[in-house]
């Protein structure tokens, strides 16, 4: 008995721990957005200046609407060009299937840094050049192999008598794939615009390559920042994306149960 | 409803030959059972007549229509699958009106149809259950009220009982039975089952290889199989071989053994006999052969199974292992190592062609 309950609080230290690690970093972050001090200094005093003064800065928010106006182009595109392409993969059988599938998973593994000097040159070679599209057409590209990967993995527990089931009914094949085949991977589709969308907000290389100085994302925008000078409005704008965010990943995660769902 | 025609159908995938110019009338109305063992094409035949796969050559009509290039969306059939494909994500009632509502019906129309469909499979209660809260049997009856609710031509079943257990399948088998002759819808099935074929069907098609071995009433093909995989694969047969006669064959060993029914293979000709097991005597060394039963062979009983209505005697002779079923009459029992003597009419022994 003893030892049962020795384990079991080191089993809840664990996850304090785990918890801690993962969390203090930007609890600290988030409380210091409330301290006055714009030196991390202590005792603590309560201050919404931070906030104030974020408000007043408009490069700063300009490259927040850039970035949530990018991040939610890029999933719409994505979930959708990706979701239809994992389609293609599952059903269809053509020449050089095997080939695609394979070329889909090393963009996840390339350096950003190298991808976003392709790109780059790329974009500078076709005529695009450097600025919000260019940032667009990179996210899309990078975060195209996530969708296909979680709405395949999705689509490996698919019955294709389902298919077949409401073809024998009369359904074409649009309502198939709405009616059927959409509702069942639904949570892929979900999950992989998640994916999508952090991959994008949270990019910093490709767009930092992609960026020119007037039109530029959020997290370029605080590089460049804290290049210039840490000031706590920066933790002020974090502390926001982060409450936001982590209600939606929520929210979702309410809504949708990942991976075992019947 | 409507008969199905299928002529000179064949099917093949790279080199093998899945189905080779198959043959077979469905009258409207009737209970088909495609049986065969796996690989047969059985399965295949059925997707050609659904639509899901289109023959290489050969034609599929469904009520006079030609359909062998018609999608199956647009073949109005109703088909049931072996694991049932139930819509997880819709609810009982909506999986069985979804062949309904993709037609555009009107919604009061739809869910008149849905009870009826419901009441017909004695689920009337279960419409707002999600499959995966039904038994095995509440998912068959829902897949079957869902393949009939729009009054397709054909029905067509693919092993639709396999996933459950003997019980159930027995009630299921009567059931489904009993909602055919119903609706009155002409219905194949496919099974590797051949007592479901046999108490279920009209008609019987045996497949092999991907040919029609024989097609007939269940009573004509055990009767009269015309080969020896006939006999074998639709209920047990011993099986001699030998030469023709003319009235039968004649083993090796010099035997004869007269055969009435079957086939007419000119004397000389290597032939085979078919008898079922339960169309044997068996009795001990001693006793007085019957008149009636001009077969007689001696042999050895090996092994004796006891099966509480009925004993099986594997009894050797000249190296051959020969069954008899017989009915547990409260008469003696024979013990394993006794002599024995075989014997059975002409009209048991059935003549096969080699």
């Amino acid at each position: 008995m003893a030892t049962t309950r020795i384990l079991e609080w080191l089993g809840r230290f664990y996850i304090v721990l785990l918890l801690g690690f993962l969390y203090l970093p930007i609890i600290i972050m988030a409380a210091m957005s409330f301290n006055a001090s714009p030196f991390y200094q202590l005792p603590f005093e309560w201050t919404t200046d931070w906030y104030s003064s974020l408000w007043q800065n408009d490069q700063l928010i300009a490259a927040t609407w850039n970035s949530i106006e990018i991040a939610v182009i890029t999933t719409l595109i994505s979930t959708v060009l990706g979701s239809m392409a994992s389609l293609a993969l599952y059903r269809y059988d053509f020449r050089g299937k095997k080939v695609l599938q394979a070329l889909l998973f090393p963009p996840i593994a390339i350096p950003w840094l190298i991808t976003g000097t392709a790109m780059l040159i790329f974009f500078f070679g076709v005529g695009i050049g450097r600025g919000l599209v260019a940032i667009l057409l990179g996210h899309v590209a990078l975060a195209l192999p996530y969708v296909i990967v979680v709405v395949s993995a999705r689509l490996q527990t698919f019955a294709p008598e389902l298919e077949e089931a409401a073809r024998s009914l009369g359904a074409n094949q649009w309502q198939v794939t709405t009616r059927v085949t959409l509702p069942w991977i639904m949570p892929g589709v979900i999950a992989g615009g998640l994916f999508a969308f952090a991959v994008s907000f949270d990019q910093f290389v490709v767009s930092y390559f992609l960026s020119t100085p007037g039109q530029t994302t959020l997290p370029v925008e605080i590089y460049a920042a804290i290049r210039k000078g840490f000031t706590p409005e920066i933790n002020a704008v974090s502390t926001i994306i982060i409450v936001v965010s982590m209600a939606l990943m929520l929210l979702t995660a309410r809504f949708f149960k990942f991976g075992g769902e019947k | 409803m409507a008969g199905v025609q299928v002529a000179n159908v064949s099917r093949s995938f790279g080199a093998h030959k899945a189905l080779d110019d198959v043959s077979i009338d469905f009258a409207d109305g009737g209970f088909y059972a495609l049986l065969g063992p796996s690989g047969s094409g059985k399965t295949t035949l059925l997707r050609q007549i659904a639509g899901f796969d289109f023959p290489d050559s050969g034609r599929i009509a469904i009520g006079g229509e030609s359909v062998e290039r018609v999608p199956v969306e647009k073949r109005r059939i109703g088909m049931v699958f072996q694991n049932y494909a139930l819509f997880p994500n819709m609810s009982v009632a909506d999986n069985i009106a979804f062949g309904l509502s993709v037609r555009g019906e009107p919604k009061a129309t739809i869910a008149a149809e849905v009870q009826r469909a419901l009441d017909l499979v004695q689920l009337g209660k279960l419409g707002g259950r999600k499959p995966h809260q039904l038994s095995g049997g509440q998912r068959q009856r829902v897949a079957l009220a869902r393949a009939i609710v729009t009054k397709p031509r054909v029905l067509l079943l693919d092993e639709p009982l396999g996933a459950l257990d003997k019980a159930l399948r027995v009630d299921m088998q009567i059931e489904l039975k009993r909602i055919q002759r119903e609706i009155g819808i002409t219905t194949i099935f496919v099974t590797h089952d051949q007592e479901e074929a046999l108490t279920m069907s009209d008609r019987i098609g045996i497949l092999r290889d991907g040919r029609l071995v024989q097609e007939g009433p269940p009573e004509e093909i055990y009767d009269r199989p015309q080969s020896e995989f006939a006999a074998t694969f639709l209920g047990d047969a011993n099986i001699f071989h030998g030469n023709a006669t003319g009235s039968g064959i004649r083993l090796p060993d010099g035997t004869t053994i007269a055969a009435s029914t079957g086939a007419s293979v000119p004397a000389g000709a290597k032939a085979s006999c078919a008898v079922r097991p339960e169309r044997i005597r068996i009795s001990p060394g001693a006793a007085k052969p019957d008149p009636a039963n001009v077969n007689t062979l001696t042999g050895q009983v090996s092994k004796r199974i006891f099966a509480g209505n009925n004993s099986t005697y594997f009894v050797d002779r000249f190296g051959q292992t020969l069954k008899v079923i017989v009915q547990n009459t409260g008469a003696e029992r024979l013990a394993e190592g006794q002599p024995v003597v075989l014997s059975w009419s002409p009209d048991s022994t059935v003549l096969i062609a080699a």
